[in-house]
């Protein structure tokens, strides 16, 4: 049996990889055997499954990007070839649906129709003679008609027909919408894309995630969404602290996953108290982007004041209670670096990676206002030997986008040696240069050898063909 | 901060990362919580080959909690054999790891001696510039 994966035609680029992973997590083998990214209606094979019915119902479940899978009774270019393949593909089973409740639905995109050319349709599906009663609200049966149109087309290019089996996971959006949340920020990512992020890390119960960069905790509680446990840290503690009885704790006990969470640190990625040994089964991050208020770590910005002070009572004024540590400007690329190499470290096998970048095209300001100075520069896809690409898909604004980068961490004996220890030198070179890695060699020798343009096979692989040409970066010469 | 997570806490200074000294963390002036939640044994059967059990008996020795056992549990002492119930083992590890939290006091390096606060159950691992 086919199954119809029904779409949200949103995010377009996230569909695929979602379900993807959830597959992949859930060790249920699919074939996509038909997928358009201007369609929301996709067709997959479920192979080797005792029960597949319930595998796919499994497998959308989570889903966020999915609407509804349905059991596939036919399809076609037209109504002729339609009504054929029902034929064909489904009157074995007629019989088992003889005596049910049933009603049928008309699911029609880029289209509508009148109440009386919906009734026609359905009366043409009369040959499979169902004789159960038909009932409206809960039907034990529910069966739907799909019609895809291009835009501005008055005949469908294609037509689909399927028995509704399970919902996808949207229904989690409402839960966790930031409106109704304890506790956010300006940072916090909303909830649609923060679950989607969850799932391409594929958390689950009895995993361990992280997110070093936890602001208000949107990635935290969308991971223990899925039941898996996480802890996190901030540069800014009171971020984690929150004050007034809103905090990120607040935000699990709002969600009742708060056992999931296992804590909030202040800390630095860069110098970050994180034993190095491999422990995590997921990273999951939206770093700051460094263009509008500027990245920042640990360490003063004049290297001439980075020594141990003394106050004026004698006494040593990091040891005081309201200390707070300086911070100094750091570059977005060498941060990507320091990210990749962290997880390349801390990742168990298969462990994943997900983290958001911005895209090239205009500032951080979601205004579009081009008129500043900083423009997100375009940062290629950044590798690292130990971590292979498994996704990348981008979110598009109005004058601006962002992508969502997953990678797997691979095992050591599948680590090119070479490039890995080459990797850790230049870390260890760029290291002791101390602040001269705002110098704009540094930075490029770093982009040079390790990563790659916009165009490299890699990207091609996921973007075969440009899907706006308006919308493509130029590459950067 | 459940204890659990000292399991993977080292100091953050960068010079002290290659000394053993500085793994695990040791605890200073901690005044504990405990809160009750829910058992989650298919969490703590995945996490337990990843614990470093040396570290994980120092720090419930240092903490005055009851000593571990020498050698980390099997996964087949963490379930009854034959009800499939989560066995006392599992139900004392639970307790430990996920029950009982830091809520204050100071986490000191063994390599450096610097001393890390925790307020509020929330750890300050954010170093001054000399020490970065």
């Amino acid at each position: 049996m086919e199954y119809m994966v029904r779409f949200i035609q949103m995010h377009e680029e996230f569909r695929r990889p979602e379900l993807d992973a959830i597959a992949e997590l859930l060790e249920i083998d699919i074939t996509w055997v038909a997928y358009d990214e201007n369609s929301p209606f996709a067709i997959i094979a479920i192979n080797q499954a005792d029960d597949p019915t319930a595998a796919a119902k499994g497998l959308v479940s989570r889903a966020i990007m999915v609407s509804a899978v349905f059991e596939l009774w036919g399809f076609g270019d037209s109504y002729d070839t339609l009504h054929a393949d029902i034929k064909d593909r489904s009157s074995h089973v007629w019989p088992s649906y003889q005596e049910c409740s049933f009603r049928f639905e008309m699911d029609a995109y880029h289209s509508s129709h009148t109440h009386a050319q919906r009734r026609g349709i359905f009366e043409s599906l009369s040959y499979m003679a169902f004789r159960g009663p038909i009932v409206m609200s809960t039907p034990n049966e529910r069966f739907t008609i799909f019609e895809d149109y291009d835009l501005d087309s008055n005949v469908p290019k294609q037509v689909l027909f399927g028995r509704y089996l399970g919902e996808g996971g949207r229904k989690a959006m409402s839960t966790y919408d930031l409106k109704k949340r304890s506790y956010i920020s300006t940072t916090s990512m909303d909830a649609e894309l923060s679950l989607v992020t969850a799932n391409m890390a594929q958390c689950a119960p009895g995993k361990l995630a992280y997110d070093p960069f936890m602001g208000t905790g949107s990635f935290p509680v969308s991971c223990a969404h899925f039941g898996s446990a996480v802890f996190g840290s901030d540069l800014d503690g009171r971020s984690i602290r929150g004050k007034k009885g809103r905090s990120v704790m607040s935000n699990f006990k709002q969600y009742s996953t708060a056992s999931l969470y296992f804590g909030g640190l202040a800390a630095d990625l860069t110098n970050s108290p994180l034993h190095t040994r491999r422990f995590l089964d997921a990273i999951v991050c939206d770093p700051p982007y460094g263009v509008r208020e500027g990245l920042k770590v640990l360490g003063h910005a004049k290297e001439s004041l980075q020594h141990e002070v003394i106050l004026n009572n004698g006494m040593k004024a990091h040891l005081q209670a309201d200390y707070i540590p300086p911070k100094r400007p750091y570059s977005f690329l060498r941060m990507l670096d320091d990210i990749m190499d962290f997880s390349a470290s801390r990742l168990v096998n298969g462990g994943r990676l997900c983290m958001w970048m911005p895209v090239a095209g205009a500032p951080e300001d979601a205004d579009g206002d081009t008129a500043g100075e900083q423009e997100t520069e375009e940062y290629a896809i950044p590798q690292h030997p130990a971590l292979v690409v498994v996704s990348e898909c981008t979110q598009y604004f109005n004058k601006w986008s962002r992508r969502l980068l997953t990678y797997k961490r691979i095992p050591d004996e599948e680590v090119d040696a070479e490039a890995l220890a080459a990797v850790q030198l230049l870390r260890l070179q760029l290291e002791s240069n101390g602040h001269a890695d705002l110098g704009a060699n540094d930075l490029n020798a770093f982009r040079k050898k390790y990563f790659q343009g916009f165009k490299t096979p890699l990207f091609q692989q996921f973007h075969p063909e440009p899907r706006d040409q308006s919308r493509t970066p130029e590459p950067s010469t | 901060m459940k204890i659990l997570t000292l399991n993977f806490l080292c100091c953050a200074r960068k010079t002290c990362k290659s000394s053993p000294a500085s793994f695990p963390l040791h605890p200073k002036e901690a005044s504990l919580e405990q809160i009750e939640t829910d058992i989650n044994a298919l969490f703590i059967k995945n996490i337990l080959p990843r614990l470093d059990w040396e570290a994980m008996k120092t720090l419930t020795i240092e903490l005055g909690l009851p000593a571990l056992p020498t050698e980390p549990p099997s996964p087949e002492a963490l379930e009854d054999p034959d009800s499939g119930e989560p066995s006392q083992t599992l139900k004392d590890l639970h307790q430990l790891l996920m029950e009982t939290s830091i809520e204050s006091g100071a986490l000191r390096c063994g390599n450096c001696d610097h001393e890390y606060a925790v307020k509020e159950g929330i750890a300050n691992f954010l170093l001054p510039s000399h020490m970065v």
